[in-house]
């Protein structure tokens, strides 16, 4: 494996094609081109193809889940690893074909520094109606020329809540009034709030919302947000529909809680890519993703999912070293 | 296109399926309201176990214990409708333990804060420095968001899909 740390670089953009009108980045040693169906990442002795609304739809969560806890596959091939001040973009470093033809490549950049690459390649081949956060039926396509750049937030997803949603001095959940109207695939259900009923001078201290109703109104899927933590047990929900566009490789146990509907999900093993088999989730289940595997989720219908996540800090390492176990119940356990 | 929501309950669930070729007790696949089902009034199951870490599947019927934890916990009311009914710790019964929840000897002491009632897709706070009672009149169910304590039951075996 070839696995160089670049410091303090810039992406660099050629000029639009003439045909096309995207512009072509230059990043370390990568470079990253689109045109009407695909994009086109090349690297010393190897490059890459992707279907153009995967790439994207990967690229803008990438971003906007700050490279989340470890892998992010953008397809088997190419994608990042997070180490929480640095990440690396990695091709073929997890494929087997790849490493065997010692085509594989690893860059390692400053955090700061693949955001800014992502984003400003983002915005260029974004075009105006195609939103790669939304559902596939709720957007328009990303294929074909470069039209009229898209003027609205690319990257969003929701400011984390501190402590809990709804808090006074904390983040509000989504609302009518916040431009967040209920999804046409959660109208069937009510909707209601609780009944608060602090005493004189516990104000603000007694407190509840409908979860429900803020992942109802989500406009993005497979885009989590924080609604209650505490210490470092952040509890993040999120409404998938269509494909998780990535396939995630933990560096730590994750545990999903299936609210409503249902989820498939593939499981691979983490570092060979190999098939483990897949797991139907429907609501009420409850499942670890261990700390040694990838999955990729696939919902028929917009569902809401629960997500736990255990966010103390240097956790990776710890699994990596193999100080801790790659799954959560430890055999004494059972 | 009118689309149709799947939401379980104790009374209508269906559990999904899990089929790996590997050891799947490391997946630990329950369902909540299979084990509420099972579980008795405010036996605080654990669901969920990352490191320190824990939720709890809870059968809320008739009136719980008081509780406590010297951290922050959560409640998501998944069928029923729970009422929780909090008060002010004093000091002589703030929590010395390190985390989770603990059941109070007696009454608490300390000021009425407030009260809640919620229902399904409700979360609720159960801040730190307070004592909380749960309250349901028919058998409903909260997730607990907390840490691994004195009142958590683990019965993996029990509950976990293994082959």
């Amino acid at each position: 494996m070839n696995a160089v740390r670049i410091e303090n670089v810039q992406v660099t953009p050629s000029e639009p094609d003439p045909v096309l009108g995207y512009r072509k980045y230059q990043f370390g040693s990568f470079t990253f081109e689109r045109d009407a169906y695909f994009v086109h990442v090349r690297w010393p002795k190897g490059m890459h193809t992707i279907e153009v609304d995967r790439f994207l739809r990967a690229m803008v969560r990438d971003i906007g889940w700050g490279f989340f806890y470890g892998w992010i596959f953008f397809d088997d091939v190419f994608g990042t690893q997070n180490h929480y001040g640095t990440v690396d973009i990695f091709a073929g470093t997890y494929s087997k074909g790849h490493r065997d033809t010692k085509v594989d490549f690893l860059e390692t950049f400053n955090t700061a520094d693949v955001a800014a690459a992502f984003e400003t390649i983002s915005v260029n081949w974004i075009n105006e109606g195609y939103d790669p956060l939304r559902a596939p039926l709720e957007t328009g396509s990303p294929l074909g020329p470069k039209t009229k750049e898209a003027s609205g937030p690319l990257i969003r997803g929701f400011k984390p809540a501190s402590r809990m949603m709804g808090l006074p001095g904390d983040v509000s959940p989504r609302s009518d009034a916040s431009g967040h109207p209920i999804n046409r695939a959660f109208a069937d259900l009510k909707f209601d709030k609780p009944v608060i009923e602090p005493e004189p001078g516990f104000e603000g201290q007694i407190h509840a919302f409908n979860l429900y109703d803020h992942i109802a109104r989500a406009d993005v899927t497979w885009n989590p947000s924080f609604t209650s933590i505490t210490r470092a047990c952040i509890c993040c929900v999120t409404s998938e529909e269509h494909m998780l566009p990535v396939i995630h490789g933990n560096d730590r146990n994750e545990w999903f809680i299936q609210l409503t509907d249902e989820i498939h999900w593939n499981i691979q093993d983490k570092n060979t890519g190999n098939p483990r088999g897949r797991i139907v989730m429907k609501s009420g289940d409850v499942c670890a993703m261990p700390a040694d595997i990838r999955h990729q989720g696939f919902a028929p219908k917009r569902s809401m999912l629960m997500v736990l996540e255990n966010g103390t800090p240097g956790l990776q390492e710890k699994y990596a070293k193999g100080e801790l176990e790659p799954f959560p119940i430890t055999a004494k356990r059972w | 296109m009118s689309y149709k929501t799947a939401v379980a309950s104790l009374s209508s669930y269906e559990k999904g399926t899990i089929e790996l070729n590997d050891d799947l007790r490391h997946y630990a696949f329950s369902n909540i309201f299979e084990v509420c089902n099972k579980s008795r009034p405010y036996e605080r199951v654990m669901v969920v176990s990352n490191l320190e870490y824990a939720a709890e599947a809870v059968r809320a019927e008739g009136t719980s214990p008081w509780y406590t934890a010297p951290h922050d916990e959560f409640a998501i009311v998944m069928d029923g409708e729970i009422e929780f009914t909090f008060f002010q710790l004093t000091d002589a019964e703030k929590p010395t333990h390190k985390a989770g929840a603990i059941r109070l000897q007696a009454d608490p002491k300390g000021k009425r804060m407030g009260r809640v009632i919620a229902r399904r897709g409700h979360e609720v706070l159960l801040p730190t420095g307070s004592a909380y009672q749960l309250k349901a009149a028919k058998p409903s169910v909260a997730l607990i968001q907390t840490s691994m304590g004195p009142e958590s039951v683990e019965k993996w075996s029990q509950i976990c899909v293994l082959k």
